[in-house]
């Protein structure tokens, strides 16, 4: 049995057999369904791209693209921000390091519906505990409508995702600050950079390439969200927080507009695409990564 | 190579100059409200599981503490509904993906990282994307399939379709840490006579365990957090999971029964926030080393 | 005037003291070696005297400034570092010229300086390129380079050998010191190599466990160490060290071990019967050629024989049996083992002994010392 090529082979037999029917057949399989009128209950019969062409004429697809982007661009963008920052803060030569790394990462590992229902809470229209504070502050005069108004939703989804997705980020670019060594530092302060410019010549540049990665898996979780904004929201009010997973969802399983529904999740596939080319490019090994004599 | 010296001496760095006024405006006070932000909702979601009903609904008073705490959601979420039975259904399939996902991944970055046959590196590659496939996308197709092979509705569906995203993950993390084991121990093995499956058990599983604890906490987290697999395949609350059953069950027409929500979002996540506390460093390593591959 | 001042330093981590009150004073353009072994505080004590830590107790001058809470950018000093601390995404001209980037000085002076660091260590071919890119040696200059551009009051080296190998090694330690006859910029070099604090300094501070043994000259510390560490850490081969008892013979002063036999000894104020450690260089012993095979102690009358050695004269040695030999090309090792003793003998001549061969071995006059087997203090 030492033949490479076949015990490689039947090592991977089992991966290979889950992943390929309940992945690479199902993916092929959505796309197939979105050229179809499936519905639940009754197969589907091909339509070519009608389902398409109807949904380029829907305003709430529509929307819901629109929504997605936001959402995405919007989340990441204060994630990354507030990731570094607090990156750079967990750094430090601080106390408890270790159990402040730790309980940071919680809001990460706690299931993202159940801390839903606690933001669930905390934004109620009637009870929350923010609106409560604030009104004592004097600073408002009656109870926020977090979930119900269209923009304020928004703001308050993003919020949420943000609270969750900044663990991720966090822990993760404090893995790679670790990796630069203190000794760049040293050199630094001896040639006369300031904070700024230690951070701009050396964290940044040499950070890039794990920037580019982290920021990739969060672009990809956040594009595809479906649980924080189904638990908060539902997509609505108005559909102002419909992203394209949960509308896709909404038309397919409560609605039974099977084929409708996989034609909505298959469009997202380019533009995922697109945002895995984009940090692709990131991660490709600059130049001073390269050539490598051993010393 | 030439030789370093044995001991080195230790450093604290030029924290010194650096006023303490400065170090508070620049770090601590941040850190604290970093801390506020992230820990918030947690003792939000812990002092109203507590909260008898007339102090959750009272608008006077001080909301930040509770006055006569009371026992009562959790009573009313562990006999009024069926909350236990979807904890019991969440081990259960979180379990059990978990144990299928590690053994196939074992297998699966063995080969790929060890056996290196033809086409080992694209297949790495391939896995890699697999994971980046979302399940937005594929719980649709997935659901007519789990319908057509009659496994709707129960907890089957579950065990066999989380392993698409948790073997991916698992495969990729594995193939990292085999990478780190120095090949010379399989090649001594090798002239020792043994067979491959003699090298696998005998030497690099061990080895590799820190690796297998990273990758195993991090699939049941997964499985545990999943939700919209639940959510389509299954619709009897005797087979949902928790996180399903709480969000459709729990909210009875417009009265949202906050107290119990709350413990049940609690209780529902303690399993995996204890197993965290004790595995925090693997869990770690597990996201940074997958993120660093 | 760059000078640098160190009066009573002291370093703790904690409640760890590591360095114990420092006194060091260097002066102007003096190339000054800080050496000693793994983890007595030489780097330590470099490190305070760029910034890098904190002085916990004491003071450091840099020309008449008091630097103890002064950062290291306005301290005037250059540092190389061990693991060449080069930035790995600039290039080289680049990492020279970025402490001028930061000051803001014009493209035409940063180009200007770093062309006259470049001529100087011959790194023209290499500006474009990137530290990975480059050869140990290679990255070891370009750092030399950045710490030569800043045109600082002291250069400080923090074991920056230490990670090439021994052929290249060697050449770097002949362009440092080049460097510095050329440049005469005060310098403060870390080296747990002896060799190099040898061949490399003005002056010489020799360092153990957060204590200065010794500061002095290079010849001043191999001729006159002023205790058994000195002695043992300066010199390769390590000088050996014989334990025995002060005696006085019709020769003079001797030194006489557990089996009888004895060594000549400097004079000294000792009284006889005082235990004693002599210290005698590989190179100081002599090999009194003995015809091979001969074992005084088979030979009847052979303890006649030793007693009467321990009466009179030294000329004809005394006895010790080889155990490994170790030519080098230019002189031999000859590890010994002379009354109980383990000992190297050192010898440009060449000679056909096989292990287990018998010996005889004398002193040189003079040169050798006598240590206190306590303290390790010389006697």
């Amino acid at each position: 049995m030492d033949n490479r090529n076949v015990l490689g082979a039947l090592f991977m037999l089992p991966a290979a057999a889950i992943l390929l029917t309940f992945l690479t057949y199902p993916l092929g399989l959505g796309v197939w369904l979105g050229f179809t009128d499936a519905k639940i209950g009754r197969g589907g019969e091909w339509i070519g791209f009608e389902n398409y062409e109807w949904l380029w004429d829907d305003s709430v697809f529509r929307l819901s693209i629109f929504n997605t982007f936001l959402y995405t661009v919007v989340a990441s963008i204060v994630k990354f921000a507030l990731g570094l920052w607090l990156a750079l803060l967990l750094n430090r030569h601080l106390p408890f390091k270790s159990f402040l790394r730790a309980i940071v990462l919680l809001p990460f590992i706690v299931p993202t519906v159940l801390s839903a229902i606690a933001f669930w809470w905390i934004y109620d229209a009637q009870f929350s505990v923010l609106s409560w504070t604030l009104m004592k502050l004097g600073l408002i005069d009656e109870y926020i409508n977090f979930l119900g108004e269209p923009n304020l939703a928004r703001a308050s989804t993003i919020t949420a995702n943000v609270w969750r997705g900044v663990p991720f980020v966090a822990i993760c670019l404090l893995a790679g600050l670790q990796t630069i060594s203190p000794a760049l530092y040293e050199a630094a302060a001896i040639d006369g950079a300031t904070p700024w410019q230690k951070f701009r010549n050396i964290t940044l540049p040499m950070l890039s390439p794990i920037i580019a990665v982290v920021m990739t898996f969060s672009v990809l979780f956040t594009f595809t969200d479906f649980q924080l904004i189904w638990v908060l929201t539902r997509g609505g009010p108005i559909n102002a927080t419909h992203l394209m997973a949960t509308l896709s969802f909404q038309r397919a399983i409560p609605g039974g507009a099977l084929g409708e529904g996989a034609a909505i999740a298959i469009s997202m596939i380019p533009f995922l695409l697109a945002a895995i080319l984009f940090s692709y490019f990131g991660l490709q090994r600059r130049k001073w990564q390269q050539g490598g004599s051993d010393r | 190579m030439a030789i370093q010296a044995a001991k080195t001496e230790q450093r604290e760095g030029m924290h010194f100059l650096e006023s303490v006024p400065r170090r508070w405006v620049t770090v601590y006070i941040p850190l604290t409200l970093f801390l506020f932000f992230l820990l918030f909702p947690f003792y939000w979601m812990g002092l109203t599981a507590f909260k008898p009903n007339a102090e959750l609904l009272a608008t006077d008073g001080n909301p930040f503490w509770v006055m006569a705490p009371t026992l009562d959601h959790f009573k009313k979420l562990f006999v009024d509904t069926s909350y236990p039975t979807w904890l019991w259904n969440t081990i259960i399939v979180s379990v059990v993906a978990t144990f299928v996902s590690l053994a196939t991944s074992v297998f699966a970055a063995y080969a790929i990282e060890r056996l290196r046959f033809k086409g080992a590196h694209q297949l790495g590659v391939a896995i890699f994307l697999a994971y980046l496939v979302p399940p937005s996308i594929l719980f649709i197709p997935l659901a007519t399939m789990v319908f057509q092979l009659g496994m709707f509705d129960s907890r089957l569906a579950l065990i066999f379709t989380y392993p698409t995203f948790l073997i991916p993950f698992c495969t990729w993390l594995l193939m990292g840490y085999f990478r780190s084991i120095p090949f010379e121990l399989e090649e001594c093995a090798i002239i020792d006579g043994a067979t491959r499956w003699q090298i696998l058990t005998r030497i690099v599983l061990p080895l590799a365990i820190p690796g297998l604890i990273s990758a195993g906490i991090f699939a049941f987290t997964l499985s545990w957090n999943e939700f919209i697999y639940a959510l389509t395949f299954v619709s009897a609350s005797e087979n949902k999971t928790v996180p399903v059953g709480v969000i459709t069950e729990l909210v009875e027409g417009d009265v949202y029964h906050w107290g119990s929500l709350m413990a049940g979002a609690l209780v529902g996540s303690l399993p995996v926030a204890i197993m965290y506390s004790f595995f925090v460093e693997y869990y770690v390593a597990g996201m940074t080393g997958a993120v660093k591959e | 005037m760059a000078t640098v001042k160190l009066k009573q330093v002291r370093k703790s981590f904690g409640n760890t003291e590591v360095v114990h009150g420092v006194d060091v004073s260097i002066d102007d353009a003096e190339f000054v070696v800080l050496v000693g072994p793994s983890g007595c505080g030489k780097s330590t004590l470099l490190r305070m005297i760029a910034g890098l830590e904190e002085i916990t107790e004491g003071e450091i001058y840099i020309g008449d400034a008091l630097v103890n809470k002064i950062a290291p950018k306005e301290r005037d000093i250059a540092m190389v570092f061990q693991n060449y601390a080069l930035y790995p995404h600039m290039t080289v001209f680049e990492n020279m010229a970025f402490s001028m980037k930061l000051a803001g000085c014009s493209k035409q002076e940063q180009r200007e300086r770093v062309d006259e660091a470049t001529r100087i260590l011959g790194l023209g071919d290499y500006l474009e390129r990137y530290p990975r890119q480059l050869s140990g040696g290679q990255r070891q200059r370009v750092a030399m380079g950045r710490a030569i551009v800043r045109k600082p009051q002291v250069f400080l080296f923090d074991e920056p050998l230490s990670n090439l190998d021994a052929k290249l090694r060697v050449q770097m330690r002949t362009e440092i010191r080049e460097l510095h006859q050329r440049l005469k910029t005060t310098s403060v070099y870390v080296t747990h190599d002896q060799i190099e604090a040898m061949t490399m300094a003005d002056k010489i501070v020799v360092m153990n466990k957060g204590n200065v043994e010794q500061v002095g000259s290079p010849l001043d510390l191999y001729d006159h160490p002023a205790n058994q560490f000195v002695a043992g850490f300066i010199g390769s081969p390590a000088m050996n060290f014989l334990k025995g008892v002060l005696v006085t013979v019709s020769a003079g002063r001797a030194v006489k071990f557990a089996t009888d036999r004895i060594l000549p000894a400097p004079a000294s104020a000792e009284p006889d019967g005082r235990e004693v450690i002599l210290g005698v260089r590989p190179e100081q012993l002599l090999i009194n050629t003995l015809a091979s095979g001969e074992s005084p102690s088979t030979k009847p009358g052979s303890d006649e024989a030793t007693a009467r050695q321990s009466s009179v004269d030294f000329e004809s040695g005394v006895e010790a049996k080889v155990v490994v030999i170790e030519p080098t090309g230019a002189d031999t090792q000859i590890l010994c083992k002379l009354a109980g003793n383990d000992v190297v003998v050192v010898t440009r001549e060449r000679h056909t002994f096989r292990p287990g061969d018998l010996i005889r071995l004398n002193v040189q006059d003079g040169n050798t010392c006598l240590f206190d087997p306590m303290s390790g203090g010389r006697l």
